[in-house]
This record gives C-alpha cells, sequence and structure tokens, in this order.
C-alpha cells in the first residue's frame, strides 16, 4: 500500500498506477455531486443528443472542470461570509455512493473522470466503467466532515443551488490534500466486494444450522 | 423588528434549545468517543482500518474545537420529550422548532427537510413531520428532553424483520431476533457508516417498533439491560456482530459494531416484528433537563442542564 499525492486533471497512466488500499492526498477543483445532480446530467447532457439550450453553459462548463477531474458524492454544511458574499464549506463529509449506482459509468465516460470521491463503494458498472476508460473509486471517511471541510481551500462557483437545494447543488470547490484511500481500482479489485464475500461467509458460520 | 425582550418573553428557551443542538451536532457523547478510541486501538497497526478510525477521532477533536458538525448529514433532529402532565408541548414544540431553524441559519445543522411532492428543501429543517417530536407525559416535576440528529447514511440501512425469516430460519424467540439482526448488519455492509450502534426493538407494532428502537439509541453504551435474557442478547450480538469482519467503513477489521441496546415490547398474537435501528458511529445524542416552576405549568429557563 503506497501513499500519494495526486492534482488534478489526472492522466490515465497516474490512475491505473493506484491499486486498492493505497492512500491519497487530492489536490485540485473537484466538484459535488449527488442525487439531484446525478439525474440531472444523466437526463441533460448523457442519453440525449439535445441538450437545452438553457444548460448549455452549465453544460460546457462541467465538460472542462470535469475533465480528468472527479465528482465528490457530497451535501456540505456551508457558511456565506458576511463581509463578501462568499460561501465556505463548514462541514463536508462523503455521502453513500451507492444511490448514484444506476448513473455513475455513464457520466464517468461522458466527462472523461478520472474517479468518483464517497463512502461504502459501488457495483460492478462502476468497477467495469473504472477499468474501461480509466478511473478509481476513491474512499473518504463518512462522518469525517470537519476534518474535509479544512481541506476545502476556496468555493470556486455554484450551481443548481436555487433549483437543487444545497445539499444537492454543484458545488465547485478547490481542495488540497484532501485524504482518501483507493477502495476500487482500474484493475478490476474492490476491497468492497472482498469484505461483503468475507463476511458472508462469516455470517454463514454464525446462522448454521443443523438439521 | 421585533426588540429583544419581546422576542425573549415569546421564547424564553430559545437560545437553550439552540445550545442542546449545537451540542448534539457539534460533539460527541464521552461514551462513544471512548468507545472508538479503543477500537482504534484494536485494528491492525497500518491497515485502512485503523486509518479510517484514526481521521474520525481527529475529526471529532476538530469538530468539538470549532463548534462545527461532526458530520455534514446532521440528518433529521428526533427529539423524545417527557413532561409533567400541565406542561404545554406545544410551547416546547413551538420554540424547539423555532431553535431548529435558527441552528440551521448558524450552520449547526444543514437543510435537510425536502419536499417529498416538489423536491424542493424547505431551507430551514423545517416541514411537514420534520423535524420529529414524540412526546409523553410522566410524573417527574422536571422535562426531560434528548434529541438524536439521525443521518440519512445510517437511516437508509436501518430495516424491520417479520418473523419467522426462512431465508435465514429465523423462528419467534431470541435465537431468531438473533439471526435477523446479524444479517442487518452484513446487510448494512459500510454504507451506514461503521462501527454501529444498534437500536432493537423485538414486538410492538411496525410503527412504533422504530420509535421504540429509536429510544434505545439513548442508553449509555455501559448501560446493562436489567433483563438478563436481553443483557445476554446484547453481549452475544456485539461480539458476533464484529465476528463478520466488516469493519470500520467497511474497510474490513475487528470493530464493526460499538454496542447492541435491545428492547423488548408487547405485541399481537400474529405479529413478531425486529426493528433494527442502525446508527452510525458519530452517534450524536445530547439530553438537557428543564426545571419546572410549582405548579409544574412552565419550564423554568435558568435551570437548565445539559447531559
Amino acid at each position: 500500500m503506497a501513499n500519494y499525492n495526486l492534482t488534478v486533471p489526472i492522466s490515465d497512466e497516474d490512475i491505473r498506477a493506484l491499486r486498492v488500499g493505497d492512500t491519497v492526498n487530492l489536490s485540485g477543483v473537484i466538484v459535488t455531486g449527488r442525487d439531484a445532480a446525478h439525474k440531472y446530467m444523466i437526463e441533460h447532457f448523457v442519453r440525449t443528443d439535445d441538450v437545452p439550450a438553457s444548460e448549455q453553459a452549465l453544460y460546457e462548463t462541467l465538460r472542462e472542470i470535469l475533465q480528468g477531474s472527479v465528482i465528490y458524492h457530497c451535501g456540505p454544511v456551508v457558511r456565506q461570509r458576511e463581509d463578501d458574499g462568499r460561501w465556505e464549506f463548514v462541514a463536508a463529509g462523503p455521502t453513500t455512493s451507492i444511490r448514484e449506482e444506476p448513473y455513475e459509468a455513464e457520466v464517468i465516460e461522458h466527462f472523461g473522470l478520472r474517479g468518483v470521491i464517497g463512502k461504502g463503494g459501488m457495483g460492478a458498472d462502476t468497477l467495469q466503467a473504472c477499468g474501461e476508460y480509466g478511473a478509481v473509486y476513491f474512499h473518504a471517511v463518512g462522518g469525517a466532515a470537519s476534518l474535509i471541510a479544512d481541506a476545502v481551500k476556496e468555493v470556486v462557483a455554484v450551481h443548481k443551488k436555487d433549483e437543487f437545494g444545497v445539499p444537492e447543488a454543484f458545488w465547485v470547490i478547490r481542495v488540497e490534500d484532501f485524504p482518501v484511500v483507493v477502495t476500487m481500482d482500474a484493475h478490476g479489485r474492490s476491497i468492497h466486494s472482498e469484505v461483503e464475500r468475507k463476511s458472508k461467509d462469516a455470517l454463514a458460520r454464525l446462522t448454521y444450522s443443523v438439521d | 423588528m421585533k426588540n429583544v425582550d419581546q422576542a425573549d418573553q415569546a421564547h424564553p428557551l430559545l437560545e437553550s434549545f439552540v445550545e442542546l443542538v449545537r451540542r448534539a451536532s457539534t460533539d460527541l457523547p464521552a461514551d462513544v468517543e471512548m468507545a472508538l478510541k479503543v477500537a482504534r486501538d484494536q485494528e491492525a497497526a497500518g491497515s485502512a482500518a485503523e486509518g479510517a478510525l484514526d481521521t474520525i477521532l481527529q475529526n471529532v477533536a476538530l469538530a468539538r474545537a470549532n463548534s462545527t458538525p461532526v458530520c455534514q448529514d446532521t440528518g433529521v433532529p428526533i427529539f423524545y420529550i417527557y413532561h409533567p402532565p400541565g406542561v404545554s408541548t406545544q410551547s416546547l414544540r413551538s420554540q424547539i422548532e423555532e431553535a431548529v431553524a435558527e441552528a440551521t441559519r448558524r450552520a449547526y445543522l444543514r437543510p435537510n427537510a425536502v419536499d417529498s411532492l416538489t423536491g424542493k428543501n424547505s431551507g430551514n429543517n423545517l416541514g411537514v413531520g420534520f423535524p420529529t417530536f414524540h412526546f409523553e407525559a410522566w410524573n417527574e416535576d422536571f422535562v426531560h428532553v434528548d434529541l438524536l440528529l439521525k443521518g440519512g447514511g445510517s437511516e437508509n440501512v436501518g430495516v424491520q424483520y417479520k418473523l419467522p425469516y426462512s431465508p435465514l430460519e429465523a423462528g419467534r424467540d431470541l435465537e431468531g431476533v438473533r439471526r435477523v439482526v446479524l444479517d442487518a448488519v452484513y446487510q448494512a455492509q459500510g454504507k451506514g457508516c461503521a462501527p454501529a450502534v444498534l437500536g432493537i426493538a423485538i414486538g410492538a407494532d411496525r410503527g412504533t417498533g422504530f420509535v421504540h428502537a429509536k429510544e434505545q439509541l439513548f442508553r449509555p453504551l455501559s448501560d446493562v439491560n436489567p433483563n438478563p435474557q436481553l443483557a445476554k442478547l446484547e453481549d452475544t450480538l456485539l461480539r458476533e456482530c464484529n465476528e463478520l469482519g466488516i469493519g470500520p467503513m467497511g474497510f474490513g477489521g475487528e470493530t464493526s459494531v460499538l454496542g447492541v441496546k435491545v428492547g423488548a415490547y408487547h405485541r399481537l398474537p400474529a405479529c413478531y416484528f425486529v426493528s433494527v435501528a442502525y446508527m452510525c458511529w458519530a452517534c450524536r445524542r445530547a439530553r438537557m433537563i428543564l426545571q419546572t416552576d410549582a405548579n409544574r405549568q412552565a419550564c423554568l429557563v435558568g435551570e437548565v442542564e445539559y447531559k
């Protein structure tokens, strides 16, 4: 298990060098997106040839930022500064990623993501997309919200805040040394499926019945 | 504009309730933090599990020092309020609602109340049935307010079994209960932010089963069940849940569960429910005691005690 410092945009070569269990300190501009954001991206950008004119500007913005970057599954607590009206992240741990499983593989492909950050791991479709397009699943520590907010150095922009609400908006943030663990890599390995398999055996042992 | 005195008269307990919310959101109960430290020392040196628990403990210390939320998912604020007869629950409710909105403005809480029909977030944590209140009159002369902040990740992995449950050959007895609780923890994997505290209700109806299961989460981790059968079940489940090897965050490891608390309630002859409330490691409970006046009519502001 190695430790890496990576700055987005990340190259295909660098992402494929990562293996499950590696720890990474991530830096650069990334974007939060969770349930509403994934549904929106799929409906307006990914599964259509016709991006609505009203959404075109945001589409271009996201394409530019996300190429080689990562999406962070997170609904933060934010505060608006009184002096200059700028937003700050107060608490910003990961949310459960598996809810985005129906969408993530297509989002990775469409935007050229090098990874997603979340918690709890994702399923077979995402794992396959990681191998196919060169991406990994970065696990942040669930609930470590104040610590991760400390790594968020700047809120660059926010999109869809009024429409989606604070937790669901696209927050464009600049992070420095965001601590994550690779739990699904581009080589088909997932800590989540390995732990699940072992715990299934343990469950069978603990609930064994003699007929 | 209302002047301050008028505001204080209308909501004399407002600041006290804001403080209760702040404490619940920005700090952990001492017993939970201690259990996390013990768990950290049991994980293999250099393992992902040890790393996760180190991060968790650093985060708890930082949240406390900065008075910022331990977790950004400040959840549903769930209030259990025990009060002498005669105290106005209406007044308590409206002051707590005002305090929840104020705590949201101060960024102790994330706006979490979403309209199920329109998808619109109310922005202040107030909505239909949000936050959640459970009032119960009792014969003590003080008001006891318990608050639990329970996030969505852990709420999503909560589960209710109906016994008998044939996939696990779980019958209508404590052995059946043991089997389905192990299954609940297995199904949750790391998704509910393990290591967890489990609140379990045996019996009751479907609705109150979960109400009682969450009540169990207010028991300190060291609390021993007064019923010897349930005490034994709690010990067994704590040990066996950890044998599943799911570990902190589902990284694999020694500690998947920090505590198991079980209550048994009367049931219908035809029904045998086991309700499992899965609480994440950030088991954010806080308690306050309010003294009342001689007639038990009003809460006295000067006598607030936090626990």
